[in-house]
């Protein structure tokens, strides 16, 4: 293997890594809070669509990173409401997202002319910064910075720490004076806002289009980097890495007609749900969830 | 609410998932009235046609006839208080069994029952390992079905491109030979003995749940997984049991779908007539309540409005799509909890404030 190669496949990986942590530390988030959103996927594709239709609508690749945000923060904002005040189940109201997602997203792209497509122009995709060895996208900076950020937040902060105890102990929490459903309601804004962000990228940044499949598991790879990372962003960036080097060891894979030859590609493209599986069967066990994670808090 | 008259209060999870549908279609008129179509045309021509003639109940109870058993496979595990939403996966693989049976040279009778077996046991298998890394190695169930879903994707292309693959249409999968397809009940429409077979299975589960121990095993686990413990029933058994029984009836979903549906009675290539039947299930089993009944009756409710959505695009020209959105928008709303007592709550405060 020649060293362009190399380069080549750690360029995608880092690529490919960006969706994949951006949801997992916005879930780490919410999770450390006691709330289990298993609508990521949902949301990424929601923000994919956003994404697309606000970088066209305004001319700027930033807005459209912006647009994503926002409707991810609004899918969190009702995934917040039903599974706090309204005390939903968590579970169900996640299946509801995706499957909402899924059909909003289907139906706008019929309505924009082209079904199950929508090409991004190159104009309004975010401008990827030129090294010599390859071009890498700012969203892989932005991706390190937000992780350290939130580890920072989530451990060595007030704020972190009040997250943290309506996670473990919701009652306990309560009667310290911390209200439980106001944290948990923006902890699920916070983490809508950052799955939004991933799927925007999806769409102004990596793949430059939308379809009704971009998003191809990333949410729940997400929630599995979750899993791995033990609710520590340092380690969903290097989940993120792992599960992004298989996503794009297969698309180069997939470029070489000789190697296709004796590996069908079908099978390369089942390698990061099968390293999935492996990597959360062997993380489990030595990792340790709030106690409150999932049920609704109802005080007594 | 403590006045309700007891039979009245039995009747609650019937009003809930009219109000939740109720408010979906309410909330894909305003998506509809957003684009300027005329949600009243359409929402015309989509129960027209879907429940308007004979044809299109014919259709629309066909539609119904996957549906009604990967929702049970969601329901069943809901039950038991497990999260299952690999169906989709185990369909795939179900389907493919079922085809692959007609490789083999089998006289009549035979060859339905094998295609039918071998999709039930494909299911199970696909279903296993899911129950074996929940019991040793605590996996959620969440996010292994998933994974074994894209791993069924995939591994589904390349049975359709590289094995069972047709010698004269590359697209598609060998046909399910002639003998051993489901009968049509009602000649020239789509609906076809696997409603039959559908119906059998809900009056299965329906029996085992009910009527047997291992059901009530599994229900009591679903209400309190402490309590059953104590009570010193197996858990690994339930997670198991619930595993199993549930792949088993996605798989036959698979070959009722292949071997039922015409007109090509194969597995196409981009699985179109399979895609999404095990999450739609989800939807179904949601509406349904989880009780087998339910399931029927929401099965075809959905089956009704994907026969019908078709028709809405062609006529007003309302995408098909608008049908998921509202199918999504039902489920969201049947998440609330006592969803009849924040209506009338919200009733009250609205005439309070008049």
């Amino acid at each position: 293997m020649e060293l362009a190669h190399i380069w080549g496949i750690l360029f995608i990986s880092l690529h490919a890594m960006v969706p994949i942590t951006l949801a997992a530390i916005g879930e780490t988030i919410e999770e450390s809070a006691g709330l289990f959103n298993i609508g990521l996927e949902g949301i990424l594709l929601l923000g994919a669509l956003a994404g697309a239709i606000g970088a066209e609508a305004s001319g700027s690749a930033t807005m459209g990173l912006m647009a994503g945000i926002a409707t991810g923060g609004l899918i969190g904002l009702l995934f917040g409401v039903l599974s706090t005040t309204l005390r939903g189940s968590q579970l169900i109201t996640g299946v509801g997202i995706n499957m909402f997602a899924l059909g909003f997203v289907a139906l706008m792209l019929t309505l924009l002319g082209a079904p199950g497509f929508h090409s991004v122009p190159r104009a309004v995709q975010v401008p990827l910064i030129p090294l010599g060895i390859g071009n890498l996208s700012p969203m892989v900076l932005v991706t390190v910075f937000l992780a350290v950020a939130v580890w920072w937040v989530l451990r060595r902060t007030q704020l972190g720490l009040w997250i943290r105890a309506v996670g473990e102990n919701p009652a306990a929490a309560d009667v310290a004076g911390l209200r439980v459903n106001t944290l948990r309601l923006g902890t699920a804004i916070a983490a809508g806002m950052l799955a939004g962000l991933a799927g925007a990228y999806l769409s102004v940044d990596w793949f430059g289009a939308v379809t009704k499949e971009i998003t191809a598991g990333r949410g729940f790879i997400a929630l599995a980097t979750v899993v791995f990372s033990g609710l520590n962003p340092l380690l969903a960036l290097l989940g993120g890495f792992i599960f992004g080097l298989f996503d794009g060891l297969a698309t180069w894979i997939s470029t070489y007609p000789a190697i296709k030859k004796i590996i069908p590609w079908q099978f390369v493209a089942m390698a990061p749900y099968i390293i999935t599986l492996l990597v959360v069967a062997g993380a489990i066990g030595r990792v340790r969830f709030p106690k409150g994670l999932g049920v609704p808090y109802l005080r007594e | 609410m403590s006045t309700l008259k007891p039979w009245i209060k039995r009747l609650n999870p019937l009003v809930e998932s009219l109000m939740a549908g109720l408010i979906g279609l309410v909330i894909g008129a305003l998506i509809m009235l957003a684009f300027g179509y005329n949600p009243i045309a359409a929402y015309i021509s989509l129960f027209s046609g879907s429940f308007g003639s004979v044809y299109s109940w014919a259709e629309s109870l066909a539609n119904a006839t996957p549906l009604i058993l990967t929702a049970m496979t969601f329901a069943i595990a809901m039950r038991g208080g497990l999260f299952n939403i690999g169906a989709e996966g185990q369909l795939y693989i179900g389907a493919l069994a079922a085809v692959a049976v007609s490789l083999i040279d089998l006289p009549f009778p035979l060859n339905a029952v094998a295609a039918l077996g071998a999709a039930i046991v494909a299911g199970m298998l696909w279903s296993l390992p899911v129950a074996l890394l929940k019991l040793t190695r605590g996996v959620h169930e969440v996010i292994s079905t998933i994974m074994f879903n894209w791993i069924a994707h995939f591994f589904a292309f390349y049975l359709i491109a590289n094995v069972l693959t047709d010698p004269k249409r590359g697209e598609k999968t060998i046909s399910i030979i002639e003998s051993a397809r489901l009968a049509r009940i009602l000649p020239g429409t789509s609906l076809n003995y696997g409603l039959v077979i559908a119906l059998i299975a809900v009056a299965a589960i329906l029996f085992l749940l009910w009527r047997t121990s291992a059901g009530f095993e599994m229900r009591a686990s679903g209400y309190n997984q402490e309590a059953t413990h104590y009570a010193g029933i197996s858990l690994r058994k339930q997670v198991l049991r619930v595993f199993l029984i549930g792949g088993a009836i996605a798989g036959l979903a698979g070959a009722v779908q292949v071997m039922g549906r015409p007109p090509t009675y194969a597995v196409m290539s981009g699985l179109p007539q399979l895609m999404n039947l095990g999450f739609d299930g989800i939807g179904v089993a949601m509406i349904g309540r989880n009780h087998p009944v339910g399931i029927v009756f929401a099965a075809i409710f959905f089956g009704g409005l994907m026969v019908g959505g078709r028709i809405m695009q062609f006529s007003p020209g309302v995408p098909l799509e608008l049908v998921r959105v509202v199918e999504g928008v039902i489920i969201i709303t049947l998440a609330i909890p006592e969803l009849r007592r924040l209506f009338t709550f919200f009733l009250a405060k609205f005439r309070r404030g008049a």
